[in-house]
C-alpha cells in the first residue's frame, strides 16, 4: 500500500492535506464572525464587505494568487511588515499556500454558514433574552448549536476546495516540491512530463478518495446533528 | 409582581406607523388581554413590554422602574411564544432549568424548582425528552414551565394557545386561569380570539390598528361598548348593525322602512346612527307584531344547546341566537322584538351615543 505512491507522491499527499486542515481551521472562526456580521449586521459597508468576501468565488484565482503576491509576499506591504514584526513568512511556503486555499475556500465557508444563521428561528433567541441570557451567552447556548450544521458543511466545503486549489497557489507560492507542491500541482507538474500519465492517474485517484471521504464524513456528522436538532 | 404601565408609547418600523400612541395601566397581579386582529399591533407591543423591539416614543414601566433602554434580560419578564420556541437541543428538564442556570442557582437547587413546576403541569413523565418528542400541547406545556420557573415580575403571553386543537385550547384556557390564580403574576396576553379574552382577562385590551379603542373588564365592554369597533369585534356570534336616520317615528332606514325605538335617544334628529343589537336580544314572536321588526327565516343552524337563526329583515341580514331549540323552517315570515335596554346606537364617527 504504502509503496503504490512514491516518497515524492506521498510527500504532495501529506502536503496537500497539512495545508488544507491548516486552511479550514484557520478560517472557521473568521467565517463565523464574517458571516453573523453579514447576516445580523446593520452598518455602513456591509454591501463592501459582502463583495469583497465574494471575490474569490468570481474572480480568476491566478488574479487571487497575483494578489497575494503583491500584498503578502516578501516585498508586499503587508508581508514585509509580518516578516519583520513577527517573523512569520507566507511567500514560497506552505503556509502562504494555505493562506491561498483558506481566502480561495472563504466565501464558500461563509455561504453555508450564513443560510443556517438565516434559518435560525429568531424566536429562540428572543426567549432566552427574555429568560435572562445576555447576548453573548445566547450566542453560545442557543445560536452556536442550532448552525453547528451549517458549521461542519462549510468546513467540508472550504476543506475540499483547499485541496483542489491550484490557481491561486500556484501563482502565489509557486510549484516547490516538498513545500508548495500540493496535489492538485503535483498531477499538473506530472502532466507536463513525457510517462507521467501513470503518476497523474494515481494522485487523481487519491483525490477523489480524499474528496469522497470528506464529503461522507460531513454528511455523517449533519445527519447526527441534524436528528439532534430537529425541533 | 409589579404594575406595568404604558404611557403613549408609539412604534415605526421605518416610515410606517404601527403603535400609534397606546396608554395602558396594568396592576399588580392582573391578568390583561390584549385582543384584536391580526395585524393591529398586539405582538409589537408585547415585543416592546419584553425588551425585544425598540420603543420609538413614550414610557413604559415595570414596578417603579422605566425599562425603554433596559435590555431583555433585566427586565424580570418571562415570555410564553406561540411557536413555543422551545430548544431543540436541550431535553425537557433542561428548557425549563434554563433561567435557573443563567441565575447560577446549585443544580440540586435547580432539579427541585424544575420537579415542582413540572409536577405542577403533569409534564414529570417528560422531563428527560425532547421537544421533538412531544406533542403540541405538551410543548406549550413546557413552555409555560420554562417561563413559571423563572418567577418573573410579569409573565408575557403571545398568543400561546393558537397552535392547539379547540378542545385542548378550552382545557389549557381554564389551567392558566387557575395557574394566574395560584401565583398571582401580573400577566399580559395576547390573543386575537375575543372568546379566550372574554372567559381569561381581568381586564380586556381591545386594540385595532395601533390604537386601543376601549379597555374594560370583560362584560363591561360586552355590555357597554364603546364604540362600534369594539361592538362588532366582542361577542360571538357578531352584533347586527342597522344603518338609518333618527326622526321622530324611529329609524328610518334607507329604503323607507321605519324601526321603532322605545325611547328617543338624547341625538338630535336627522342624524345618521347605526343601531347595534346582540343576537340573543333578539326575540322573535308572530309575523306581524306591532312594534316589532318584520322578517324572513333564511337559515336554521341548531348547535344542540341552542339555535342561531339568519333571518332576512329590511336592514340586511340579522342574526338571531336562540337559547332554546324552535321549530321555524326557511321562508317562514317571523318578526323580531328587540329586548329593551340591550339595543346601542352609535353616530357617524362609531361612537356609542345611547343605549335603548
Ligand atoms: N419587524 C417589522 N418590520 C416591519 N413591519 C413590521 C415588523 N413587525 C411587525 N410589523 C408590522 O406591524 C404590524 C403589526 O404586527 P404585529 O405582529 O404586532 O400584529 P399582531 O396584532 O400581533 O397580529 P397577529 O394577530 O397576526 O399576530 C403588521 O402590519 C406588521 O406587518
Ligand atoms: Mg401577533
Amino acid at each position: 500500500m504504502i509503496d503504490w505512491l512514491s516518497p515524492e507522491e506521498w510527500t504532495a499527499v501529506g502536503l496537500s492535506l497539512k495545508v488544507a486542515l491548516t486552511a479550514m481551521a484557520a478560517s472557521v472562526l473568521p467565517g463565523i464572525a464574517v458571516a453573523l456580521i453579514l447576516e445580523r449586521g446593520r452598518f455602513w459597508g456591509r454591501q463592501v464587505l459582502d463583495v469583497l468576501v465574494h471575490l474569490p468565488l468570481v474572480l480568476p484565482p491566478v488574479v487571487v494568487g497575483y494578489f497575494l503576491l503583491l500584498g503578502f509576499g516578501r516585498r508586499g506591504p503587508i508581508g514585509a511588515l509580518l516578516d519583520e514584526q513577527f517573523g512569520i513568512v507566507f511567500s514560497f511556503r506552505w503556509t502562504g499556500a494555505a493562506l491561498a486555499c483558506a481566502i480561495m475556500g472563504f466565501p464558500l465557508l461563509v455561504r453555508a454558514i450564513r443560510l443556517s444563521i438565516e434559518a435560525v428561528d429568531r424566536k429562540l433567541e428572543d426567549a432566552a433574552g427574555t429568560l435572562g441570557a445576555h447576548p453573548v451567552f445566547v450566542f453560545f447556548a442557543v445560536t452556536l448549536p442550532l448552525i453547528l450544521p451549517g458549521i461542519l458543511a462549510g468546513m467540508v466545503l472550504s476543506f475540499a476546495k483547499a485541496m483542489g486549489e491550484f490557481g491561486a497557489t500556484i501563482t502565489f507560492v509557486s510549484n516547490i516540491p516538498g513545500e508548495t507542491q500540493t496535489l492538485p500541482s503535483a498531477i499538473y507538474t506530472f502532466t507536463q512530463v513525457p510517462g507521467g500519465e501513470a503518476g497523474a492517474l494515481r494522485l487523481t485517484l487519491v483525490s477523489i478518495a480524499v474528496s469522497v471521504a470528506a464529503l461522507l464524513a460531513s454528511e455523517w456528522m449533519a445527519r447526527r446533528v441534524r436528528r439532534r436538532l430537529a425541533a | 409582581m409589579a404594575n406595568v404601565s404604558i404611557r403613549d408609547v408609539r412604534k415605526s418600523f421605518g416610515t410606517v406607523s404601527i403603535i400609534k400612541g397606546v396608554d395602558i395601566d396594568i396592576q399588580d397581579g392582573e391578568f390583561v388581554i390584549l385582543v384584536g386582529p391580526s395585524g393591529c399591533g398586539k405582538s409589537t407591543l408585547l415585543r416592546m413590554i419584553a425588551g425585544l423591539e425598540d420603543i420609538t416614543d413614550g414610557e413604559i414601566r415595570i414596578g417603579p422602574r422605566v425599562v425603554n433602554d433596559v435590555p431583555p434580560k433585566d427586565r424580570d419578564i418571562a415570555m410564553v411564544f406561540q411557536s413555543y420556541a422551545l430548544y431543540p437541543h436541550m431535553t425537557v428538564a433542561e428548557n425549563m432549568a434554563f433561567s435557573l442556570r443563567l441565575k447560577g442557582l446549585p443544580k440540586a437547587e435547580q432539579a427541585k424548582r424544575v420537579q415542582d413546576a413540572a409536577a405542577s403541569l403533569g409534564l414529570t413523565p417528560l422531563l428527560d425528552r425532547y421537544p421533538r418528542q412531544l406533542s403540541g400541547g405538551q410543548r406549550q406545556r413546557v413552555a409555560m414551565g420554562r417561563a413559571i420557573v423563572r418567577d418573573p415580575q410579569v409573565f408575557l403571553f403571545d398568543e400561546p394557545l393558537s397552535n392547539l386543537d379547540a378542545k385542548l385550547r378550552v382545557a389549557m384556557r381554564a389551567e392558566i386561569k387557575e395557574l394566574h390564580q395560584r401565583l398571582k403574576t401580573t400577566t399580559v396576553y395576547v390573543t386575537h380570539d375575543q372568546i379566550e379574552a372574554m372567559t381569561m382577562a381581568d381586564k380586556i385590551v381591545v386594540m385595532h390598528d395601533g390604537v386601543v379603542e376601549q379597555v374594560g373588564a370583560p362584560l363591561e365592554l360586552y355590555d357597554r361598548p364603546a364604540n362600534l369597533f369594539v361592538a362588532g369585534f366582542i361577542g360571538s356570534p357578531a352584533m347586527n348593525f342597522i344603518d338609518g336616520r333618527l326622526d321622530a317615528s324611529g329609524l328610518v332606514l334607507s329604503s323607507g322602512a321605519v324601526l321603532p325605538l322605545d325611547r328617543t335617544p338624547p341625538v338630535a334628529a336627522g342624524s345618521k346612527l347605526t343601531y347595534g343589537i346582540r343576537p340573543e336580544h333578539l326575540q322573535i314572536a308572530p309575523a306581524g307584531t306591532l312594534g316589532a321588526i318584520p322578517a324572513t327565516v333564511a337559515v336554521v343552524e341548531p348547535t344542540g344547546s341552542d339555535t342561531t337563526l339568519i333571518v332576512k329583515a329590511e336592514g340586511g341580514n340579522l342574526t338571531v341566537l336562540l337559547r332554546e331549540r324552535c321549530d321555524l323552517r326557511p321562508g317562514e315570515a317571523v318578526a323580531l322584538k328587540p329586548v329593551s335596554h340591550q339595543a346601542h346606537l352609535f353616530d357617524e364617527a362609531g361612537r356609542r351615543v345611547a343605549t335603548i
